[in-house]
């Protein structure tokens, strides 16, 4: 199914993100990733969520979204838009393989933010596609551990969703 | 705190139009309906007229969050509140005591939920109900739920554990705004007191604005026990709430030319047109257009079952003629109706020929079970209206469509496959006939709320129908109970109509405990049970699907099965009637039934309940088995209707 990312400021109060999960849980939508923060308006949040689903059903899933009250605008952004994810991940590194592990994260632009004797904890951002390789290439070398964000993602250009120059939202009527 | 305020009643009635909603659109340009009205009378931010409900309205401090609640729902029009009291929401029911809002103390916290959904129904106002924290708040879950399913506007007010006691599993604490989350339109937990006002405000305008629905308002103990300032209106912050109400005027053309080009249109009715107040616009519309009108079961009433062009209730067990037009159509007009399973059968042979004009309030029901050629999304009151207009325009420029062979063909249907009914082989009383003649005898200005169940499929066909708001039931989510305590709000809110429940032997035992509160509280309605001694329609289905293996369904309320001891009844429903402080009557025989009903239509200081013992094996037809196409709809028991066309 294809996947599709939708950009979804919310109003920044408790209880929207349960609000939005139970609405996908019970619906019956797959949602691949959810990634929740603030924005530049300490009044709302952007959620961004990534799902698969066909054409139709996400029709629905945008007309549900939209119905809630503490939702306030939903965008889905093309394939052009930034998209990004966070990655940690701690890789075993005996001073034998340090040089490859170390090599190797200079290769995909990963920063090391922890080491000690066994281990070394690198910090990775890209696209899904881009941190799945480098995940590939650290495998063999022994991963211990990881932690990896949800999606976030902005449309290129100087559009926002809020503000002049608006992108155009999901269509609230049909 | 003394608060002489005036009553709610009078503040609804003569309140102003005021202006348009923040958000909410340009002000109608028809008078507004009761539910519009009552949502907006929550607004006043942009007008200069004064309410009724002003002294209420005068702004107050240092006030107890209880007493900012109750000057809320004053300001807010409440004429009626459904409740019961208990540790969490105590505090509010102390300025209640003063307050000239009339508070109706039911006997279970379901009853006062269905109760303001029936006042909610038959009022067109937005229904109230309160409960406590925990059980009291899990009692309204299935009302709440119910109200959802068929988009009636109430608004539940629940206590909670003080704040402080949030999560730790209190006393008498559940999450009720997390439990309600997925059937409320939408809902809240206050913890400070200086929201209420604002809380309550924007509750009353979600229930009642849009597509109209639930909402519950949880407030934590301490918030109605600590000291606050009141003042009213106050702003609303629904900054992602912007109902559509006016139709897309482009949608609305094509809409019309579709029309107007159609040979074989059907309007297909549903709930929303009665929501909107849009019948009178129904009426205008369906003749202009000719074209036959099925109303669905929550749309029993929109349109005068006495009109000729109305074939009736489509679905499951709907008349043979407004399923199969549905099916044979080449236009469906659909307003205000969802496309449920039960109207469309298996969704993917339903009206296969069929292009859809789909219009509705919620833009989520477009497309969502079958693709709309023309969606239009808007309130039905002013699409209907433009629809109209658009329609004439058509008319003016030569495209008139002609009906005649798509009637010739509905009518040979229509006499060929009436409504009907057969009197059970053991000689024992039909059920049809009881809820035919009520119909008949307390005629089309009553209201009659049915349970769920084979006497609520009898009491859609058999009753006929002629005036919005007289039909009420639970249609989504089938709710067995709902009968009594829809009828005692009803009842409440149109004091002077004479109100019926039509309720089955099972339903009744549900909630009939709330008869002890009509009793009591001056609300007299009139129960027909309609006593089969079990649970019929799963019977039904057990008679045609599990070969007659009866497991389950057998109640006992005509006395034990047959070769056991016990045969009495269990329980007696006039001894209990009585007991409940109600009027009981029984009634066996065809020759009782007019003049029973008749005596119970004469009592009007107490409710009545008449126990109608019927046959247990009296069956409902017509019928679309569950999953099956509508073309395999029988119009009894084993008999295929044939269509014409060499069609079977």
């Amino acid at each position: 199914m294809p996947r599709h990312t939708l950009s979804v400021l919310v109003e920044n109060k408790a209880g929207v993100l349960a609000r939005v999960s139970a609405l996908f849980s019970r619906r019956g939508y797959n949602i691949e990733s959810l990634a929740v923060g603030p924005t530049e308006n300490p009044d709302l949040s952007r959620m961004t969520i990534v799902a698969d689903a066909e054409a139709q059903p996400l029709e629905q899933i945008t007309k549900q979204l939209n119905k809630l009250v503490e939702v306030i605008k939903i965008v889905e952004l093309d394939t052009a838009a930034v998209q990004r994810e966070l990655l940690l991940v701690k890789v075993r590194a005996p001073l034998a393989d340090r040089a490859q592990v170390l090599q190797t994260a200079e290769l995909f632009r990963a920063r090391v933010i922890d080491v000690n004797v066994d281990t070394v904890t690198l910090e990775a951002t890209g696209t899904p596609d881009k941190l799945q390789a480098l995940l590939a290439v650290l495998a063999p070398l022994g991963i211990k551990e990881m932690a990896q964000s949800g999606t976030v993602a902005l449309g290129r250009g100087p559009r926002s969703m809020s503000g002049a120059g608006t992108l155009r939202p999901v269509e609230r009527s049909a | 705190m003394s608060t002489p305020s005036s009553s709610g009643r009078t503040a609804a009635a003569t309140r102003p139009a005021t202006g348009p909603a923040p958000g909410a659109g340009a002000a109608p340009a028809t008078p507004m309906q009761p539910t519009e009205a009552a949502a907006q009378s929550t607004l006043g931010v942009e007008t200069t007229a004064r309410t009724i409900a002003e002294v209420a309205s005068e702004p107050v401090s240092g006030i107890t969050g209880a007493q900012s609640l109750v000057r809320s729902l004053e300001a807010v029009g409440v004429e009626v509140v459904f409740g019961i009291p208990g540790g969490a929401i105590l505090p509010a029911y102390d300025p209640l005591f003063d307050s000239a809002l009339r508070h109706v103390l039911v006997r279970h916290e379901q009853g006062a939920g269905h109760a303001a959904t029936g006042y909610a129904q038959a009022t067109g106002r937005v229904g109230v109900c309160m409960a406590t924290s925990g059980p009291g708040a899990t009692n309204l879950v299935t009302p709440l739920a119910d109200a959802y399913m068929d988009s009636v506007p109430i608004v539940a007010i629940t206590g909670q554990v003080p704040s402080a006691a949030i999560g730790t599993d209190a006393f008498q604490e559940a999450d009720i705004r997390g439990i309600t989350m997925p059937i409320t339109k939408h809902n809240f937990l206050v913890t400070d007191p200086d929201e209420i006002p604002q809380r309550i405000a924007e509750a009353f305008h979600l229930a009642g604005t849009g597509r109209p629905g639930p909402v519950l308002v949880d407030i934590s103990k301490d918030a109605l026990q600590a000291t606050t300032d009141f003042s009213w209106p106050p702003r609303l912050d629904l900054p992602g709430y912007k109902p559509t109400t006016r139709p897309h005027g482009k949608q609305v053309r094509e809409a019309a030319a579709l029309i107007a080009g159609a040979g074989q249109p059907v309007l297909y009715v549903g709930g929303g047109v009665l929501k909107a107040g849009a019948t009178a616009e129904l009426a205008e519309l369906a003749e202009l257009t000719g074209a036959p009108v099925v109303t669905t079961l929550m749309a029993r009433g929109a349109f005068p079952d006495s009109h000729p062009q109305n074939l009736g209730m489509p679905g499951m067990h709907g008349n043979v003629t407004a399923v199969t037009a549905l099916q044979k159509a080449d236009l469906l007009v659909a307003l205000g109706a969802r496309f449920d399973d039960r109207v469309t059968g298996e969704l993917s042979s339903f009206a296969p020929h069929a292009a859809v004009v789909h219009a509705d309030i919620d833009p989520a029901e477009i497309g969502k079970n079958r693709r709309a050629d023309v969606p239009i999304v808007g309130d039905a009151k002013a699409t209907i209206a433009e629809l109209v207009t658009a329609l004439r325009a058509e008319h003016e420029a030569g495209r008139t469509p002609q009906l005649t062979g798509w009637w010739a063909q509905l009518e040979d249907w229509r006499a060929r496959y009436p409504l009907g009914y057969d009197w059970p082989e053991d000689g024992m009383l039909s059920p049809q006939y009881v809820i035919e003649r009520l119909g008949a005898i307390a005629g089309p200005d009553a209201i009659y709320a049915s349970g769920v169940g084979q006497h609520q499929m009898w009491a859609a066909q058999f009753v006929k129908y002629e005036k919005p708001g007289t039909w009420l039931n639970s249609g989504g989510l089938g709710t067995m109970g709902y009968a009594v305590p829809a009828a005692m709000g009803a009842k409440f809110g149109m004091p002077g109509t004479t109100v019926w429940a039509i309720d089955g032997d099972g339903c009744f035992q549900m909630t009939n405990q709330e008869l002890a509160t009509c009793a009591i509280e001056g609300i007299p309605i009139k129960v027909a049970v309609i006593n089969n001694g079990n649970l019929g329609m799963v019977r039904q289905w057990q008679t045609l699907f599990y070969e007659g293996r009866y497991s389950n369904t057998h109640l006992n309320t005509h006395g034990g099965k047959e070769g056991t001891a016990r045969q009495v009844r269990i329980p007696d429903f006039v001894t209990l009637a009585e007991a409940l402080g109600c009027v009981g009557l029984r009634c066996e025989s065809k020759d009782d039934v007019d003049a029973v009903i008749e005596k119970a239509m004469a009592i009007d200081d107490a409710p009545v309940v008449i126990d109608f013992i019927v046959g247990s094996d009296a069956q409902v037809w017509p019928m679309v088995a569950a999953g099956s196409s509508n073309d395999e709809i029988l119009a009894a028991r084993d008999v295929r209707p044939v269509f014409g066309d060499g069609q079977v």
